[in-house]
């Protein structure tokens, strides 16, 4: 039962997004973030729209996928956006006791709604068409100049590859503990919190000690395997970027560039305070 | 043909709490040709990991020599030169795979190595055709059966272009299809790439397979010779609590029981035709 676990979201495909180099996506999607908090004008937060649409469409994503990404943002938005609405000083539209909502107020919770809405369905598009260990690979070329500053990046990047390949094996070997421990009566699903807790002990203890000695086991093989370090090592798959990545990223650029514009001539109506 | 591994009297042992250590090899002295396929055989805790890891340099012994590829094992400089040269695959090949696809895995090895990208792609392409397992290359480690996950695991040694593979009871955790399919790996990598095997393993039938045999008890070496020599001592065998293949027991309990049959018989074809034999001689008379 926990075998349907699926890790990270990613959805396999063969979009331009796809295939885009990912150190080349994660500097997009910084970009990106960077491009709606600049954004200091609706107008310019309504660039994103037809970005996001676009985006989505080419790599081919299902919609509904932005919903379910969403989800659990919503009550951080529907609070924030209440507060904002509620105790922002201005012109006053409509009023009840010591509740009052003001023209500021209102566009204030609006554009913040839009931007973590978009903020969510933008960076979700990351972990969507790209592959954890392409990503893991992308940060790790991408940070790399940071092993000057003595950073361990390439550790890092390793210790991300191993958590993601003995992830199934784990969510498998937790699955047949708790099938042992049924078998001898234990009782996992009744009973209150603290009951239930007390129950996963005796799944983690017998976990814990197997994790610790698949590690032994590994680190010796990769020992055998000549490992020692990133120095010295290379790697098999090449990043290249191509054409694809010039044209997302000129794209990108467009945009941004749009935002500024209206940033600087947008009428100052629009302009929040 | 040129010694691979030597090893001249070695005694290893555990340290233990109370500052005592645990013996674990008393005095084992081995040599192995190149282009060898040696199995080793011994009950549990007779040392015959302890011996596999001294072949890549993981352990060193405390008294005596080990050499391989002609490098002393305590020289630590040489230390990766040992070990691109002999590589190990263990028994439970969930924890020797690295990474999370197939391809990415095999590649490990070499990239360790610091080879070029356009060769380790030429190495990794071969590894996996040589294991039978070119068309899962792609596939993620846990989607695969256990004897091609440990097949995978061999790639991942053979793409380092080692000279001597050490196989620690590689079949140990599969089912009957994974242990044939991974026997027969190892027999074509050893006839048709010409690399010295060294198969640790606990079943006989497996042993029977390779050209010599070594049977360790407590630490030392008991037996060392081909096949049929070894297992023709089947009562000192069982002493030793080893068994010995199903055919050649048969025949042993039958030459108890006073029928005419060969002491050599390992192979259940020998074992029929041998039988055969003694029926028709059986008729003749
Ligand atoms: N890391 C260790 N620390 C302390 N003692 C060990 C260690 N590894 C093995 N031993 C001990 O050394 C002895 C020989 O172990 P070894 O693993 O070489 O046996 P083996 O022949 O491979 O057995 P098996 O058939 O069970 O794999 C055993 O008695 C064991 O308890
Ligand atoms: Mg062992």
């Amino acid at each position: 039962m926990l075998k349907d676990i699926t890790i990270g979201q990613y959805f396999p495909g063969q979009s331009i997004l796809h295939e885009m180099d990912p150190r080349m996506k994660i500097v997009l999607t910084t970009v990106y973030i960077i491009m709606l908090f600049a954004a200091s004008n609706p107008l310019g937060l309504c660039v994103s729209i037809p970005f996001l649409v676009l985006a989505y469409g080419v790599s081919r994503i299902p919609a509904v996928m932005i919903l379910r990404s969403l989800k659990p943002v919503l009550p951080i938005i529907i609070f924030t956006s209440l507060l904002n609405m509620f105790f922002i000083d201005g012109q006053v539209l409509w009023q009840l006791g010591f509740l009052k909502i003001t023209l500021q107020g209102l566009t204030t919770a609006i554009v913040m709604s839009i931007r973590i809405l978009f903020l969510i369905a933008g960076t979700s598009l990351l972990t969507y068409t790209t592959s954890p260990i392409a990503l893991t690979d992308g940060i790790e070329r991408l940070f790399s100049p940071l092993k000057r500053l003595k950073l361990p990046v390439h550790e890092l990047a390793m210790m991300m590859t191993i958590a993601l390949r003995f992830i199934p094996t784990l969510v498998e070997e937790t699955d047949k503990i708790m099938s042992a421990q049924k078998a001898r009566g234990a009782d996992m699903e009744s009973g209150g919190l603290t009951r239930r807790a007390k129950a996963l002990i005796p799944i983690l203890i017998p976990l814990f000690v197997s994790a610790f000695r698949r590690a032994d086991e590994l680190a010796l093989a990769m020992e055998c395997r000549c490992y020692r370090g990133g120095e010295g090592r290379t790697r098999m798959k090449q990043l290249k970027i191509h054409s694809r990545d010039i044209f997302c990223a000129i794209f990108v650029g467009v945009c941004f560039a749009a935002v500024i514009a209206i940033n600087l001539w947008a009428p100052v109506v629009l302009t929040m305070r | 043909m040129e010694d691979i591994i030597t090893a001249r009297e070695i005694t290893f042992g555990y340290p233990k709490e109370n500052n005592q250590i645990q013996l674990v090899l008393r005095g084992v002295s081995l040599t192995i040709q190149e282009g060898e396929f040696v199995a080793i055989l011994g009950h549990n805790g007779s040392g015959k990991s302890t011996i596999a890891k001294h072949m890549n340099a993981i352990l060193v012994p405390n008294e005596g020599t080990m050499t391989v590829c002609g490098i002393d094992t305590k020289d630590e400089e040489k230390l990766y030169d040992i070990r691109r040269q002999v590589g190990m695959v263990f028994q439970n090949p969930d924890n020797q795979i690295v990474a999370t696809i197939v391809e990415e895995d095999v590649a490990f090895g070499p990239e360790n190595m610091g080879v070029e990208p356009s060769r380790i792609r030429e190495l990794v392409d071969q590894s996996l055709e040589d294991v039978g397992m070119s068309e899962y290359k792609h596939h993620a480690p846990h989607q695969l059966s256990g004897g091609q996950k440990q097949r995978v695991a061999i790639a991942g040694i053979i793409a380092m272009r080692p000279r001597c593979i050490v196989l620690d009871e590689p079949t140990a955790m599969l089912d009957p299809k994974g242990r044939r399919e991974v026997m027969r790996t190892i027999q074509r990598l050893n006839r048709e790439n010409s690399i010295t095997i060294v198969l640790i393993t606990h079943y006989m039938e497996e042993a029977a397979k390779a050209g010599r045999v070594v049977v360790m008890d407590d630490g030392q070496i008991l037996y060392d010779d081909t096949p049929k020599h070894v297992f023709s001592h089947v009562r000192e065998l069982k002493e030793v609590g080893l068994d010995v293949p199903q055919a050649t027991e048969l025949c042993y309990e039958l030459r108890q029981a006073g029928y005419d049959l060969p002491e050599d018989i390992l192979t259940e074809e020998e074992c029929a035709q041998a039988l055969c034999h003694l029926l028709e001689r059986g008729k003749a008379v």
